[in-house]
């Protein structure tokens, strides 16, 4: 034993451990199992003392005024997100419109149609390049491009600019989402399609789509809730951080909860603290709730196929 | 028949329709398809043009020498060194992945070799929940209980706008990134090898630690390369915990200002369109745009490889 202390000195290598005494390793191991256990909780915990402080901190203000009152800077504890909460609506319902069918489309596309080409390896490689591209960076796209250059079409800094900008934020998740559930399909359903005369689109709109949709939905949204809690890309294409009417049009300025929050946030007074804590914990339980619901049917879906 | 086709779309109300009419109608359908893939190349072409264009007129007023290699950060006073931001960002990440790697590596080999299947079915999505929360929420949490927390307990002199309180929850953030696309890699490794080590009688700890993790190395360290990826482009939570002040060289303990705070807080500043203030938000968006793609890249290339071995 003492020989062999000192020839692994020099290298730790698997021969060395070899040579230890049994009751060590498996010390070691039983360390390493709890070592292991701790760190997958550390996540869970993290978010349950998270939960914990900012509905401790938000109860005082949370009461269903909270959420149908403006925010108020005279009366503060009177103030509420009734209009971040509208435009946050405003915000899923336009981001869902426009990113939904585009996405759907480019995975139909890549996944059925195209051939293994340069420029459609090329699409691909890129996709998951932009999906890798900080938010902020979207938000200077959409500041460039939406609030600036297409200015008459979207009426500047409007919720349509904020949809628009959002939705290629989240453009490349809804793809590779949508594509995987289309590559689980079995090439025999298509074959059958083919076999009574459809056509291709026929086939994908009868036969894919709807057995792609349970999961494809998953990653819509969870790629929804995600734009929706994004501050952010909108305060760069100009969110109101104050407004005293309520999103009406497409072309109307807007509020949104996690830009509310932030506003919040960064005053220096105890009460608006409370304010932020509140509306984070209002946008904690539809976050949770949507998230959810999108992991559970993901569940179901695999559990059937 | 025809009443009984009339607004459904089964493949037999098509097959009466002509030929040509089917084929024009699949031709357009393919064409609109294609369009929404072709979107995205058009969507990094207009990052790049807007970021470019933008940058190219931030660098006629300030030398891009100077931007690259001057330690001074100072947009009222016509300062423009971007290595305080750099130093701000690097900062931050560098706190996050010390706290994300090991954290997210051990949970990637809990969830892969040591978790009991009920317990793995409720982790996973919980995991998920984690990196679904709004960032926004965790820099609240930062601010407003870690940093009060180390204020009472471990550092009295910590600034209110610290780097260490924001990297440690960034880090959090970024858990479920590194956790599990490490647990793919993990769980790509053939069962042999396991078996094998097994059969040489090394324990459970001595398989995972030396046998698994080695062998989904490539795919492990693209997973770390996305969460540095992940913290450098993070922005919500410097903004609100670290501070809006560019400090080179100050400490974890110091408040500092990352690229993407001092984007979002000059937009914030209603600054003038054709300013130089302005033009600088492309110009540090730009090399953030550079330095996550680089990242990107190298962590695809990762992916790829370690796919390629197995």
């Amino acid at each position: 034993m003492t020989q062999s202390s000192k020839k692994t000195d020099p290298k730790v290598g698997g021969a060395s451990d070899f040579r230890e005494s049994v009751s060590t390793r498996y010390g070691l191991d039983r360390a390493f199992t709890w070592l292991v256990t701790a760190a997958a909780l550390v996540g869970v915990a993290v978010l349950v003392v998270l939960l914990v402080d900012v509905t401790k901190d938000g109860s005082p203000m949370l009461s269903l005024e909270f959420l149908t009152s403006f925010p108020s800077q005279v009366f503060p504890e009177n103030g509420g997100i009734y209009p971040a909460l509208i435009g946050s609506l405003w915000l899923l319902g336009l981001t869902g419109l426009i990113s939904v069918p585009l996405g759907l489309g480019a995975a139909v596309y890549l996944e059925e149609y195209a051939q293994d080409t340069r420029i459609n390896r090329m699409i691909e490689i890129n996709i998951s390049n932009l999906a890798g591209v900080p938010s902020v960076i979207y938000g200077l796209l959409g500041l460039g491009i939406f609030v600036e250059l297409l200015a008459p079409v979207t009426g500047g800094g409007s919720v349509l600019t904020g949809a628009l900008t959002l939705s290629l934020l989240i453009l490349p998740v809804i793809i590779v989402a949508t594509r995987e559930a289309l590559r689980a399909i079995p090439d025999s359903i298509r074959e059958g399609g083919y076999a009574l005369g459809a056509t291709q689109w026929e086939v994908i709109w009868s036969h894919l789509l709807p057995r792609a949709l349970p999961g494809a939905l998953t990653g819509i949204i969870l790629a929804l809730s995600r734009a929706v809690g994004e501050a952010a890309p909108i305060l760069i294409v100009g969110v109101s951080l104050y407004q005293t009417y309520i999103t009406r049009s497409p072309f109307d300025g807007y509020m949104a909860l996690p830009t509310q929050i932030y506003d919040w946030i960064s005053r220096p007074q105890e009460v608006f603290q409370n304010s932020a804590a509140a509306g984070i914990v209002v946008a904690m339980v539809v976050l949770l709730l949507a998230n959810s619901f999108a992991i559970w049917l993901r569940s179901r879906y695999q559990q059937r196929s | 028949m025809a009443i009984r086709t009339e607004g459904t779309r089964s493949g037999a109300e098509a097959w009466k329709g002509n030929s040509r009419g089917r084929e024009a109608r699949e031709r357009v359908i393919k064409f609109f398809l294609t369009a929404c893939a072709y979107l995205t190349i058009f969507t990094t072409f207009g990052i790049v043009i807007v970021l470019f264009e933008e940058t190219s007129r931030f660098f006629l007023k300030v030398s891009p020498v100077e931007f690259l290699t001057s330690t001074e950060w100072a947009p009222p006073q016509g300062e423009f060194g971007v290595l305080p931001l750099v130093y701000g960002t690097l900062m931050a990440t560098v706190i996050a992945i010390a706290v994300a790697l090991p954290v997210g590596l051990l949970t990637a080999i809990y969830l892969s070799e040591y978790a009991p299947t009920r317990l793995r079915r409720w982790l996973k999505p919980a995991l998920e929940i984690l990196a679904g929360v709004p960032t926004v929420v965790y820099g609240y949490f930062a601010l407003t209980f870690i940093t009060p927390f180390f204020r009472d307990n471990l550092f009295s002199g910590i600034q209110s706008f610290n780097a260490i309180s924001a990297g440690l929850i960034m880090g959090v953030m970024i858990i479920p990134t590194v956790a599990s696309v490490s647990e793919d890699a993990i769980y790509a490794v053939p069962l042999s090898l396991r078996e094998g080590a097994y059969a040489l009688g090394a324990t459970r700890r001595e398989t995972a630690t030396k046998v698994v993790v080695p062998a989904a190395l490539s795919g492990i360290v693209a997973a770390v390369i996305l969460g540095i990826s992940r913290a450098i482009g993070e922005t919500m939570i410097v903004t609100i915990a670290m501070g809006a002040q560019a400090n080179w060289l100050g400490s974890p303990l110091e408040g500092m200002q990352a690229m993407t705070a001092y984007i979002v807080q000059v937009v914030g500043g209603e600054t003038p369109r054709g300013s130089v203030t302005y033009e600088s938000i492309f110009a540090v968006g730009s090399a953030l745009f550079v330095m996550t793609l680089a990242l990107n890249l190298a962590s695809y290339w990762f992916v790829r490889r370690y796919r390629e071995t197995y």
